[in-house]
């Protein structure tokens, strides 16, 4: 499982860097979106990685790491998708107005000289 | 110190929050209300850090703290917040420049958008927050609080230049929050704990296997303060959206990348400090040959500027420069002037960035008033203009005079020539450079130091010439017709701002002397350490303190 959530952060974050660079805004915002996807699965896999275990305490069972997850990574993973949800909300709203006083949706604003 | 009013130290995290929810409950009615809440909240915020400075530095020599235990949870479980020297200082700093911009802002500014009040409150929220925040991932709370205010109030006023800086301001930050929450992710990992004072207690015994990985992750965390510091080559966002944003909000952003660079200070002393083992001093070198980059860029980006606006950003790229290199050197006088430094540059710039839509504005038309009693006949002796007007017996409105002299205060401090606090921030720079390692033994002095010195002699020359010119070009030239009309509340803060230097001045060696002591606290981490990790919950109606004594 750890190789595949790698890979998956790997490519997650490999598509999201790519899109970021690329010159128009609306790639940019995915790619913002899919680096964060990459970032919250990458504080979720440092809770270490089980299966089946819950992270709140159960009675019955001992309170040692052998029997639950670590909750930390999860409620940090949490906050994390919440804020990146609205500043990537906000972001939109920005792209959208660059694009309606511009004219053109380069990150620049202006048009890219015909070839 | 177990004084009164314990719940003091939250008050600067509450009292902008509340404020803000105030203003948005007001809805868009009552502007003028909501401007004067804006100006009171952050007056009262000014005074609550005053009284947590005086405090602390009635506390004497350790110079630590006060530690706020939210909810009442002890250190490496529950979040605190912690005020010890330097974010007591930082605090008086956010006071005294955000009550300047609210003031400013009353003129025009606050009125032009609903929200821009509420905003501004939430940024002041977010800048107190992360300076008294002890935890990692508070930390990044109030950088995204604090940034998703600063997102709203650069475009405030919108407008092309606003909304396309904007794009690419947020563009960055955002990334920038990314690589901090993976730097953040990687710490958390090895070390098992997010707050700063445990870490920097347990980073001695980490194992030599997974140092790298936490070298790793500290490297990565530290992009993301140097992203916002504006470290050369990730500070190119910065002049052009500092000069795009309105007035007041530039004055605020002056405060925003001194974020970045109390966030690299406090964990760079408090991580990487002698007592950390194989990791002391962990990228000292990076941040004091960045830091010389910077300078040198932002000396560049100084000369080959014209406009008044990138000149102040610039000053604020060579002021980075300066204080990321200082850290980086890591020596405790040094630390010290960089202190008095921050303290000096941020109020200057923030004075620019105010000064400088006054003196762009465009002046009304109209023929230059004269003064009443003195009839001047043009004879041939006179001085003439360009429109063979006598140049004698001509009003000089006080707008002018104001713009003049507050402009010249603030080339002085942002250039470092005497009389004012630039010259005894950047002197007491150069003297403990010079004196750190060649008081003892005559060892000769490192070529990054010499560096350091020449940049820091060199910048103020560049400033001096860029900011003589632009003074020329804005105010002895300004085209014909009346000088722009000022209203007061727009002057009165420029000067207050340009009166806290000239108090920095006259009272050097009382601040010089709380610096020294900030910079020796910082560099001796235990107490810190000691002091957020010992302090213990208060027993409450639903909870027992194990150790308490029994209740009579």
């Amino acid at each position: 499982m750890e190789i595949l959530l790698a890979l998956v952060i790997g490519v997650l974050g490999g598509a999201g860097v790519w899109l970021v660079l690329r010159p128009r805004t609306f790639q940019v915002v995915m790619g913002l979106a899919l680096l964060s996807y990459a970032v919250n699965l990458f504080i979720f896999s440092m809770g270490s990685l089980f299966i089946d275990k819950p992270p709140l305490v159960v009675p019955g069972l001992p309170p040692t790491l052998d029997h639950y997850t670590d909750p930390m990574p999860q409620s940090l993973a949490l906050t994390a998708i919440v804020i990146g949800f609205a500043t990537t909300a906000l972001f939109l709203v920005v792209l959208l107005a660059s694009r309606g006083l511009s004219g053109t949706d380069h990150v620049d604003g202006t048009k890219q000289e015909e070839p | 110190m177990t004084s009164s009013l314990p719940h003091l130290i939250a008050a600067p995290i509450v009292l902008p929050l509340l404020a803000a929810a105030l203003m948005l409950l007001l809805g868009d009615a009552r502007a003028r209300l909501r401007a004067w809440i804006n100006v009171l909240a952050s007056g009262a915020g000014l005074f609550v850090a005053l009284s947590l400075l005086r405090r602390i530095d009635a506390q004497g020599a350790p110079g630590v703290l006060r530690v706020y235990l939210a909810s009442n949870w002890e250190a490496p479980f529950g979040i605190v917040l912690v005020a010890d020297r330097l974010s007591a200082v930082m605090l008086v700093l956010v006071g005294v420049v955000s009550l300047g911009s609210a003031v400013y802002a009353l003129a025009a500014w606050g009125r032009a958008g609903i929200y821009f009040n509420a905003l501004f409150q939430i940024q002041i929220m977010g800048l107190n927050g992360a300076f008294l925040t002890g935890d990692l991932f508070n930390l990044f709370v109030f950088f995204e609080v604090l940034l998703a205010a600063s997102y709203g109030l650069h475009l405030h006023g919108s407008g092309w230049a606003r909304v396309h800086t904007g794009l690419h301001y947020i563009a960055v930050n955002l990334l920038a929050s990314a690589l901090f929450l993976v730097g953040l992710a990687l710490l958390y990992g090895i070390m098992g704990t997010l707050s700063m004072a445990d870490i920097a207690r347990k980073l001695p015994y980490v194992a030599a296997t997974d140092r790298g990985l936490l070298h790793a992750g500290a490297a990565i965390l530290a992009v993301a303060f140097l992203t916002k510091a504006a470290m050369w080559p990730l500070s190119s966002w910065l002049v052009p959206a500092y000069v795009a944003a309105s007035a007041p909000v530039a004055a605020m952003f002056a405060l925003m990348t001194k974020v970045g660079v109390y966030a690299l200070l406090r964990l760079s002393t408090l991580f990487f400090s002698d007592q950390a083992g194989p990791s002391a001093h962990f990228g000292a070198g990076v941040l004091l040959y960045g830091g010389l980059a910077t300078g040198a860029f932002g000396t560049l980006s100084l000369m080959s500027s014209l406009r008044l606006g990138r000149i102040a950003g610039s000053s604020i790229l060579v002021s980075s420069g300066t204080l990321l290199a200082a850290v980086g050197i890591g020596a405790t006088q040094v630390t010290a002037g960089a202190l008095f430094y921050l303290m000096s540059a941020t109020l200057a710039a923030s004075a620019l960035f105010l000064l400088v839509e006054l003196v762009e504005r465009p002046g009304t038309r109209g023929k230059r008033p004269r003064l009443a009693d003195i009839d001047v006949e043009p004879d041939e002796d006179t001085n003439l203009d360009d429109e063979e007007e006598a140049l004698v017996g001509r009003a000089l409105p006080v707008s002018q005079a104001l713009l003049g002299l507050a402009f010249i205060a603030c080339a002085l401090v942002v250039a470092g020539l005497p009389p004012l606090s630039g010259f005894i921030a950047k002197l007491a720079l150069a003297s403990a450079l010079l004196g750190q390692d060649g008081g003892t033994s005559g060892a000769a002095i490192a070529p990054a130091t010499w560096a350091f010195f020449g940049l820091l002699l060199v910048s103020g020359l560049t400033a001096t010439i860029s900011l003589a010119r632009a003074g020329i070009r804005y105010i002895w030239s300004r085209p014909e017709g009346q000088p722009p009309r000022l209203t007061v509340v727009e002057g009165v803060p420029v000067i207050a701002l340009i009166v806290a230097c000239a108090w920095l001045t006259v009272r050097a060696e009382s601040v010089m002397r709380y610096a020294s002591a900030t910079a020796a606290a910082l560099h001796a981490p235990s107490a810190y350490i000691e002091a957020v990790l010992s302090e213990k919950p208060r027993p409450g109606p639903t909870r027992r303190v194990v150790e308490e004594a029994a209740v009579p």
